[in-house]
């Protein structure tokens, strides 16, 4: 059996899958729910002076008939009082000393970071997650967010918290900025332990049509939101490569955005990340989606022969370089299975409309598409829109002896340089003459 | 058998002939058209008689607006609720549905544009503004499919237009002669009335046109008439024994119990002849009616039934049996019917052939001819000019649906010799557009 127990910058848990801070970590009534189904630790939400919330609080972004795919919240940090929560963190630790319980913090001056850093450690914390991040209601009053976005004050704060901390200290980034990598060296530099990201994207997920308000409404005005679930996984996992690949920033990362399950974990694991973070699969589904999320993570480390967490952490970062670094030698076309394809010429119509004009249909008295090889570029939209698994499949044309890449081209000067470069890629590709489009002439 | 109680109330009835296309809910529908792929060049459009842009209609749904996907349907069918429960959509749309290939069980497009339309009727909305009268009245003899559909086009022309209706209700088969479960009598209703108010045609009931005199009338009033008189009663079989009481013919059997419902006389053992989806209705009507054997009694073998395979299912389902490569020789009892007398047959090279001393007598107490409707032959011959196609049928152009008499023009079962209501609906409505351009000189 594989080893999914993990020590994450000196946060030991029994496995890599913890509770985003969020409404799921609200109450040591849940954590401990959580702990019981299966979970190895939890980000507390947000500890700090309490704030008063609205009605409604949540949004979200529903694609034909699936729900909630994105999620988008104008809820604050904990509205209850401090010592009822660091009674429950007691309480947590007591029934279970081997999770992890991490308590997110989000206070103004030096002197209370101070004074929450220690209690939290006296509640029986084993880290803190300082909440850079949130994007909607506490940046308006200077932190959260507010501070994910000034690097400086970041790093001061940092500053702060490590004059006291004892235990490890991670910084949650926001992603509400144009290079994730200042914060998160900014991070290292003040002296944290560890970083975690994606916290929310700022949003507005839908407009009510009829009142003109968008989502979610309060009283008939709305303000902008977090953004997170399904819809924001890629946009975070990118981040997490940015920063697991980046020699500054050289920290442990935990991973957040989207994750519903054993794959979704897995990717994050394969960019860089050591541990994960769920908030939005629990809020639509409940703490037990930990019981799919176990048994694939682990049957997918056998099946590649991992022994642990870590010999998975950033698997495929090697493989993720800048784009002047591909082969442009690579040849692939797109090969219909004719006997799967179902006839349904969306591949048709989408390389028809939105790209190379390289399928036509209407041969041989099927519905079946074909290729039209010379105008294929290998774009792979077809095989993105069949609806049929493995029925368009992109066959390699070339034969694989020459590698070249643009920075290539560029030292030996093969690279277009003016508006009408007889080098430009597209020069030979063949292109519908513009009248044709026309149905009566 | 029996699988259904003899029902003895109106509700005990609509309990047997439970609607098997039941309407769906909001969830339902938006469930399910989330799962159109919006093929290019839909192969389910292609399918349909009247080209409904169904891929259109679908996302109107799955995008939170049935106004506009019912819009899109009454477009290409002014039958657009009717033809989503009583459409052979198995054999139509979706069967033509790729998710077929795949194994896949292939979007419910019928339930869909019921579902669709049903928000329209049930919400009045009006799509149709005809065109201000043109000073032109054409008359329309028979308002089934074919006759309402081309009543509404003309009127989108301008024409005035008088629908005359031999029976007291409208739309034809639609409520005659489709089966129970298939569509209510009020649905059928709700729609028409949808229709006239929007199209302002009037519909004259009770009014048969069917002398020369009545059409020497009519020719004068109008500039020109459409012929929709779909098909006559069920023909008779020349065998003896077939005017004992309890020996009706199926289209009689099924206006009556789409009239009378639970207080419709079934026999207790029915012998059903025929082998098409007449034939299916009307045994597992007789099934659903609480009869305690249905018997299902066709002369050739049961691969070569004309009935559609999901309609001998749905026989089957109800309880009803069946009997191949028999032929009814006599219909045997006194004054009323007491069995069948069938003689075997075999197809040789192709012939139909009786074996001889093959005789045999099944015992029943009612039996139900599915063999065919007359053609109103009578009826069309006091019309001067009129010719017919090699099997009976009154001959048409077949892009204007002109007859040979050009102030006539004419569609439906009366030229098909028998289709669904989406065929007629869609073949009236090019024969609008014939009568336009007969009329006007413009072709549309």
């Amino acid at each position: 059996m594989p080893d999914l127990s993990v020590n994450f910058a000196g946060i030991k848990s029994p496995n890599p899958f913890w509770l985003a801070s969020a409404p799921p970590t609200n109450s040591g009534y849940q954590v401990m729910k959580a702990f019981e189904a299966g979970w190895g630790g939890a980000v507390w939400k947000t500890l700090g002076v309490p704030i008063v919330n609205v009605s409604s609080r949540y949004g979200s972004v529903n694609y034909r008939d699936s729900r909630m795919i994105g999620f988008n919240n104008i809820e604050l940090i904990t509205d209850r009082p401090l010592k009822d929560n660091l009674k429950e963190i007691e309480e947590v630790k007591k029934y279970f000393p081997e999770h992890a319980v991490i308590t997110s913090l989000m206070v103004e001056s030096r002197k209370e970071w101070h004074q929450i850093v220690k209690d939290a450690e006296n509640a029986g914390a084993d880290g803190h997650e300082l909440n850079f991040g949130c994007p909607h209601g506490m940046c308006e009053r200077g932190m959260g967010s507010a501070v994910g976005q000034e690097p400086e004050v970041l790093k001061i704060i940092v500053g702060w918290v490590k004059e006291v901390a004892t235990k490890p200290v991670i910084v949650k980034l926001t992603p509400n900025i144009s290079d994730i990598t200042e914060p998160a060296i900014a991070a290292k530099q003040g002296g944290a332990d560890a970083i975690s990201l994606i916290n929310t994207i700022q949003s507005i997920v839908g407009v009510d049509l009829d009142n003109f308000v968008p989502y979610p409404v309060v009283d008939g005005n709305s303000t902008n939101g977090g953004y997170c679930g399904p819809a924001v996984k890629p946009i975070a996992l990118n981040m997490v490569k940015n920063c697991a690949q980046h020699p500054e920033v050289s920290l442990p990362v935990s991973g957040i955005g989207g994750i519903e399950n054993w794959r979704d974990a897995v990717e994050y694991i394969l960019l860089g990340a050591a541990t994960v973070q769920v908030c939005t699969a629990v809020m639509h589904y409940g703490f037990g989606i930990i019981r799919e999320i176990i048994p694939g993570f682990e049957s997918y480390m056998t099946s590649k022969g991992f022994k642990s967490v870590s010999d998975m952490t950033g698997r495929a970062l090697p493989n993720v370089t800048n784009w002047e670094n591909l082969n442009l030698d690579y040849k692939i076309i797109a090969e219909i299975n004719k006997d799967k394809c179902i006839g349904c010429q969306l591949c048709y119509i989408a390389c028809e409309d939105g790209a190379h004009q390289a399928i036509g249909v209407g041969q041989n008295g099927t519905r079946v598409p074909f290729i039209i090889e010379e105008n294929c570029v290998g774009c792979n939209l077809c095989s993105l829109v069949c609806p049929v698994e493995n029925c368009i499949t992109m066959v390699r044309k070339d034969d694989g002896k020459k590698i070249e890449s643009w920075k290539d081209r560029t030292k030996s000067g093969r690279i277009p340089t003016t508006f009408n470069d007889p080098l430009a890629g597209g020069i030979h590709h063949k292109v519908p003459e513009p009248q044709k489009a026309l149905k009566s002439k | 058998m029996p699988e259904y109680k003899k029902p003895e109330t109106k509700q005990e009835f609509d309990t047997n002939f439970q609607q098997i296309k039941p309407l769906m809910n909001e969830t339902e529908a938006y469930y399910e058209s989330s799962r159109c792929l919006f093929c290019y060049d839909a192969p389910c459009v292609k399918a349909c008689p009247t080209g409904i842009d169904i891929p259109l209609f679908i996302k109107q749904i799955n995008t939170g607006n049935p106004l506009g996907s019912a819009k899109t349907i009454y477009d290409s069918n002014y039958f657009g609720f009717a033809c989503g429960k009583v459409c052979p959509t198995e054999v139509l749309c979706e069967g033509s549905c790729v998710y077929n290939l795949q194994n896949v069980k292939p979007i419910e497009i019928g339930r869909l544009q019921s579902y669709a339309t049903a928000s329209a009727i049930g919400k009045d909305k009006i799509y149709f503004q005809p065109t201000e009268n043109n000073g032109k009245k054409v008359a329309v003899i028979g308002a089934g499919p074919a006759g309402i559909s081309c009543a509404c086009e003309l009127r989108m022309y301008g024409y005035e237009v008088d629908i005359f209706e031999g029976k007291e209700n409208p739309s034809g088969l639609t409520i005659y002669g489709i089966a129970p479960y298939k569509i209510t009598n009020e649905e059928v209703l709700s729609e028409i009335d949808y229709l006239q108010k929007q199209f302002g045609f009037r519909i004259s009931y009770n009014s048969r046109i069917e002398s020369k005199e009545d059409f020497k009338k009519i020719e004068k009033s109008f500039n020109a008439i459409f012929i929709g008189i779909g098909l006559g009663i069920t023909g008779r079989l020349k065998i003896q024994g077939e005017e004992l009481q309890n020996c009706i013919g199926a289209v009689e059997f099924i206006s009556e119990l789409r009239m009378n419902h639970h207080k419709t006389h079934v026999g207790k053992h029915v012998i059903v002849l025929g082998g098409g989806n007449t034939a299916m209705d009307a045994a597992s009507e007789s099934a659903r009616m609480g009869a305690e054997k249905v018997l299902l009694a066709y002369r050739r073998s049961k691969e070569e039934m004309k009935a559609y395979g999901f309609e001998y299912e749905l026989a089957k389902n109800a309880g009803v049996e069946s009997i191949f490569n028999v032929s009814p020789v006599e219909i045997i009892g006194k004054n009323i019917t007491e069995g069948v007398k069938f003689a075997r047959t075999k197809i040789v090279n192709g012939v139909f052939e009786i074996i001889p001393d093959s005789e045999f007598v099944l015992k029943c107490d009612m039996v139900i001819k599915a063999t065919g409707q007359t053609k109103h032959k009578e009826v069309l011959l006091n019309i001067d000019h009129l010719e017919f196609d090699k099997k009976g049928n009154l001959a048409v152009n077949p892009s204007t649906f002109q007859t040979s008499n050009p102030h006539y023009f004419s569609a439906g079962d009366i030229i098909s010799g028998g289709q669904e209501v989406v065929n007629a609906v869609a073949d009236a409505k090019k024969a609008a557009k014939g009568i336009h351009k007969f009329l006007s000189g413009q072709s549309v």
